[in-house]
């Protein structure tokens, strides 16, 4: 988390995967990422397969690499818990070098680290290819609970808004001098935190008043119903199906 | 903080979301009562401000730096229900729109960070609050109390699942002392957060902090004869 947050993964695109109506797309994420974890642990060549399948769905996006490496930086804390499997885990020791490691943990190192890597690459395809406002119209689709969809909606309308407030505050601290080191910063930052708080509140207050008078009723209205072919769903259910297939061929 | 995808089996990751639905599908219901009709909007915007509150760097000292986790101060602030709908949100938008936390993790981190954070630190507030004497300065340390409780009983849930569908055999006590220890300092950072953010809200606007209701008292009008011009 931290900072990285502050810009939507959403990269314009005419992909196959921009194409895909988003309630299709998600459902195939899912599917896929379940399918994956559902691999046996130590049938490494179908994970590979499947990490490199992910790799190929998130390469097909078009999107410049550049863009994405950034936002694979979230797979580091899967690296670092793969790296320390081996010393950690139990079961039978083998020497490597001039360290004993264990053998189940190398083998599930490798499987925990195919399987994140495999969920990372194949979620920033979907983010990179998913307006946030498609996300809200694929879960309202999906028959999501009414408030769920209208908290999201908002999430996604005012994170800019909220997040460039703090931006503003940051600026008016620095600005009166300000200097965030060390454990003093913290009553500081606090209390901008507690005054984010009342103006997201308030804003909230504002923002419901008006839709009240704009004849709001609890529930976003659907303006444009997602529809999906079966074509489509065929299309985007198709790494689930490989991966399945994958782990069922493991157990065989 | 966030469980990504393969550090739990696919039975577990399932059952875990089954839970968190149930918690979920629960929490909608009661949401509506410490929000009032606000809730939709204001549910939106405290989600907004949690995801916002988590981005805020506590520096630490030796260029580390910390932040919040939320799960305790939301539920102080708005109540457990209301921070339960609007942690899912955030986790859930953290995963799809961030890629941060794994997607069959979904459910896994709705549980520990929407579910076991929210209650556990709201519980341990109740708590709290009930045994400190009946004033608002009672609150701030109440919160900073379910705070530390919240992380460290989240990070011996997931301990837990671990010991039930983990990744790889770890031996169960390393994993509660590695875990145990580590969050116990991370508790602290969130608690003293928790504290400070707390603290500046009863002084500013104690009506908007939902725990801190039962404490406040009502501004009695009082009518004097004969006052004075």
């Amino acid at each position: 988390m931290g900072s990285g947050h502050s810009a939507h993964l959403h990269v314009d695109g005419a992909s196959l995967l921009h194409r895909l109506p988003p309630q299709v797309k998600l459902v195939g994420l899912l599917s896929f990422v379940l399918a994956v974890v559902s691999v046996p642990a130590g049938s490494l060549v179908a994970l590979g397969c499947l990490v490199a399948l992910a790799a190929a769905l998130l390469l097909s996006t078009g999107v410049a690499p550049r863009h994405l490496a950034a936002r694979l930086v979230v797979a580091l804390p899967v690296v670092v818990f793969a790296l320390a499997l081996p010393f950690v885990a139990s079961g039978p020791d083998s020497a490597f070098g001039p360290l004993t490691v264990s053998s189940t943990g190398v083998t599930a190192a490798w499987t925990v680290l195919a399987k994140g890597l495999t969920g990372v690459l194949s979620a920033v395809a979907f983010a990179v290819t998913t307006p946030p406002t498609d996300l809200v119209a694929a879960l309202q689709r999906l028959r999501a609970p009414a408030l769920v969809v209208v908290v999201l909606s908002f999430m996604v309308r005012y994170l800019s808004v909220v997040t460039e407030e703090l931006a503003r505050m940051r600026v008016a601290r620095e600005s009166r001098g300000f200097r965030g080191r060390g454990l003093r910063a913290w009553p500081v930052l606090a209390a901008a935190s507690g005054a984010l708080f009342v103006r997201s509140y308030e804003r909230g207050e504002r923002v419901h008043l008006a839709m009240l008078s704009r004849g709001f009723s609890g529930r976003l209205p659907e303006t444009s119903p997602l529809t999906a072919r079966p074509g489509e769903w065929a299309t985007a259910l198709v790494p689930a199906t490989l991966a399945l297939t994958a782990s069922v061929a493991a157990r065989l | 903080m966030h469980v990504p995808d393969g550090f739990l089996d696919a039975p577990t990751s399932v059952a875990t979301a089954v839970v968190a639905a149930g918690a979920l599908a629960v929490c909608l219901r009661g949401a509506r009562r410490e929000l009032d009709d606000r809730v939709a909007p204001l549910a939106g915007l405290v989600a907004v401000f949690v995801f916002a509150a988590q981005m805020v760097t506590f520096p630490v000292g030796a260029g580390t730096s910390g932040h919040l986790l939320g799960g305790a101060l939301a539920a102080v602030l708005v109540g457990p229900r209301t921070a339960t709908v609007c942690l899912t949100v955030v986790v859930a938008v953290q995963a799809l729109l961030f890629a941060d936390g794994g997607v069959s993790a979904l459910g896994t981190n709705v549980l520990l960070l929407a579910v076991v954070g929210p209650w556990v630190g709201y519980a341990v507030f109740a708590g709290a609050r009930a045994v400190l004497p009946s004033r608002p300065a009672s609150v701030p340390v109440a919160a900073a109390t379910g705070a530390w409780a919240s992380v460290v009983v989240a990070a011996l849930v997931f301990v837990g699942l671990y010991a039930v569908g983990g990744a790889a055999p770890v031996p169960l006590d390393a994993l509660v002392a590695a875990m145990g220890t580590w969050h116990l300092v991370i508790g602290l950072g969130e608690a003293a957060i928790t504290f400070l953010v707390v603290s500046t809200l009863v002084a500013a606007r104690p009506d908007l902090v939902h725990g801190a209701r039962p404490v406040l008292r009502e501004p009695r009008l009082v009518v004097t004869q004969g006052a004075r011009p």
